[in-house]
């Protein structure tokens, strides 16, 4: 007696039929990532291979590598070092202003959180351009803040708060704070609260369960919170060149320099290119680290 | 003295109108096994956290070895618990989670080895100690939370439906295990259940809770046999509850006077049934000693270890009943009237109210 009946004479078992079918729907669902495929390759790959080919071009139009080599005079070589820098102090400052906040959000009832999340949200639906032109009149010599502060007697002249390294911090903090407390917030929330109790009754103390269970749990979402300002902030334009004055060379206003003052597509290109590269690196670098530090892919 | 002794008194909770606690009053012995048993929201959970200090009652009295413990926070409070989804620090490996009580009492690390090992093995996951928590199946994350409660050896321990995520077979399994380390550690236990089959396994005594109150305080027997009430008995086991008229000093069921072993449990006012499970139902029976149900068989359905009969009785009640084989009486048909008998001892007369 056999049980098998797989081969069994006259009976297909419609193997072929089967198999269009399954590469029917194959084909359906990439059909349906065509169109977002074309406008990627239109607006993002198309564009950015025709930027890294006019880099490797010379002014009078020869295959050269003089772009890249230019990378290296001290006048880049700073920009790249205070882009690194602002960059570095802003996230940490958003770090320092967000955990606190994104805390506060994941601990509140629903209703609260979602009242105060608006007023995180609030600065997404401004326009940059008008925000940091706000900071302008605010920090401005004659500004409110100085005028404020000059009238408690807290200063005797005012402070330099604009047009330089300090200004273009205190808006850019502004900016980036909304990019840090999201995805922070949306790890936090994720935390099971009954962890904390978990943890008070082995005999933490609110400050040690805080410290040992809390914190260590929020570290993805705080990575990826900082991966994602810190990559923003490296290639942030439009408020360091504002608050900035024109002090504060960022790569951004670099390449922006390259094209509008001195029409020089080449160095553009080489620079953006280069930023390009830097910031792959260091989302590949973070995306390492929260593989390290996320549970939910545990070792066999 | 053994330590572990917990005296409640009087303890309110409410939330809103809704009252969560409602004078709740307990004496729990040291080393007993009690079980809190009651369906969601009578009030079990917020008992259990109210002594594990996580919710502060708005009245009444928590006394842990004659210490008054009610606005003790919870990390001063050494007790353990086991939280109804294990609550494991996911970011710790398992040696590290039944570690963590031990290191927040600066225990030295090589007791602190010791003392894991040891309580690891109790709960046979010794192999497993440097397995992530997110590794584990679920029954192995039960255990570990059961090692990192008991570890420190703590004079109570708490369990919030420690086996409801668990499947049947472990479950069952797992009842076992409990009880046998139960008797190995001699902590005192406090249980909380909705599970009637685990609180009669697993229990010294059982309080039964409905809306904040504590109905019914016993042991199981006692608990599931001779229940005070309506409430209780319908919680228990699959009981079905026939209208008896009260007549003189006795009750009546379809015009013939029950035989009774015990009246106690039926208050003298308001309505009153006869307690029936199927468990406790005879094929056989004789007139004059047992009380005579007589039904229509509704339909018969073959389950391998038995036939389970449904019966409809009088008043639209319907009662299942299993007829396995060994009895002299055959297998009634579908449409057949058919007579079964509920001996004195286990008839019971109960009321709406515990009296």
């Amino acid at each position: 007696m056999t049980l098998a009946m797989d081969g069994a004479p006259g009976m297909p078992l419609n193997r072929a039929m089967l198999k269009s079918a399954r590469r029917r729907e194959r084909r359906i669902f990439s059909g349906l990532a065509l169109p977002a495929l074309v406008l990627v390759a239109c607006i993002l790959l198309i564009p950015f291979a025709w930027l890294a080919w006019l880099s490797l071009f010379d002014a009078a139009g020869n295959l050269s590598a003089q772009n890249y080599a230019r990378l290296l005079r001290p006048a880049y070589v700073g920009s790249f070092l205070t882009t690194f820098k602002v960059a570095g102090l802003v996230t940490a400052l958003c770090v320092v202003f967000g955990y606190p906040v994104a805390y506060l959000l994941s601990q509140l009832s629903a209703r609260a959180a979602q009242i105060l999340l608006v007023f995180v949200i609030l600065p997404f639906w401004t326009s940059v351009l008008v925000r940091t032109y706000a900071w302008l009149v605010l920090l401005q010599r004659n500004g409110v803040i100085n005028d404020w502060l000059l009238s408690m007697g807290v200063i005797d002249e005012p402070l330099a708060l604009v047009h330089n390294l300090t200004g273009t911090i205190i808006g850019m903090v502004h900016v980036m704070l909304p990019f840090l407390i999201l995805p922070l917030y949306a790890s936090m929330k994720a935390i099971d609260p009954v962890l904390l109790r978990a943890a008070a009754n082995c005999g933490a103390s609110p400050s040690q369960a805080f410290r040992q269970v809390f914190l260590p749990l929020s570290m993805p979402g705080l990575a990826s919170g900082i991966a994602l300002t810190f990559v923003l902030c490296l290639g942030f334009y439009l408020t360091p060149a504002l608050l900035g004055g024109g002090r504060v060379a960022m790569w951004s206003t670099q390449i922006a320099d390259a094209v509008s003052k001195f029409s020089n597509w080449g160095a553009a290109s080489a620079l953006s290119v280069a930023l390009l590269v830097v910031t792959a690196v260091v989302l590949w670098g973070v995306r390492r680290l929260t593989d390290a530090l996320s549970f939910s892919a545990g070792k066999p | 003295m053994r330590s572990g002794r917990v005296n409640l008194r009087e303890v309110h909770k409410a939330y809103g109108s809704f009252r969560a606690l409602d004078g709740v009053s307990l004496d729990i012995k040291a080393g007993e096994f009690l079980t809190l048993l009651g369906p969601s929201g009578s009030g079990k959970t917020t008992l259990l956290n109210v002594i594990a200090g996580f919710e502060r009652p708005d009245l009444g009295s928590l006394l842990v070895d004659d210490v008054e413990f009610i606005t003790r926070p919870p990390h001063k409070r050494d007790l353990g618990m086991v939280f109804q989804n294990y609550a494991l620090f996911p970011h710790m490996d398992v040696f590290s989670n039944v570690a963590y009580p031990l290191k927040l009492r600066k225990v030295d690390r090589p007791s602190i080895r010791r003392r894991v090992m040891d309580a690891l093995e109790i709960v046979h996951m010794q192999h497993l100690a440097d397995r992530r928590i997110t590794a584990l199946s679920g029954g192995q994350r039960q255990r570990v939370a059961l090692a990192r409660a008991f570890v420190f050896e703590p004079r109570l321990l708490l369990m919030d439906e420690p086996l409801s995520a668990l499947d049947k077979n472990l479950r069952e399994h797992m009842q076992i295990e409990l009880k046998r380390l139960h008797r190995q550690l001699g902590m005192t236990t406090i249980y909380v259940t909705h599970d009637q089959q685990e609180a009669l396994t697993m229990s010294d005594r059982i309080a039964v809770l409905d809306k904040g109150r504590i109905i019914q305080l016993d042991v199981p027997a006692t608990v599931y046999d001779r229940p005070n009430c309506k409430f209780v008995a319908g919680f228990m086991g699959e009981t079905r509850f026939l209208p008896v008229e009260r007549r003189d000093q006795t009750y009546v069921l379809d015009g013939r006077p029950l035989r009774l072993a015990d009246t106690r449990a039926a208050s003298s006012t308001g309505e009153a049934w006869l307690m029936v499970r199927p468990e406790r139902l005879r094929w056989q029976g004789d007139a004059d000693r047992d009380n005579r149900i007589e039904g229509r068989v509704l339909d018969v359905v073959y389950r391998g270890d038995c036939n389970q009969v449904s019966v409809s009785l009088p008043g639209g009640h319907e009662v299942a009943i299993r007829h396995s084989g060994a009895e002299r009486q055959p297998l009634p048909q579908p449409g057949d009237t058919l007579a079964l008998w509920l001996p004195a001892e286990a008839s019971l007369v109960i009321g709406s109210a515990a009296p």
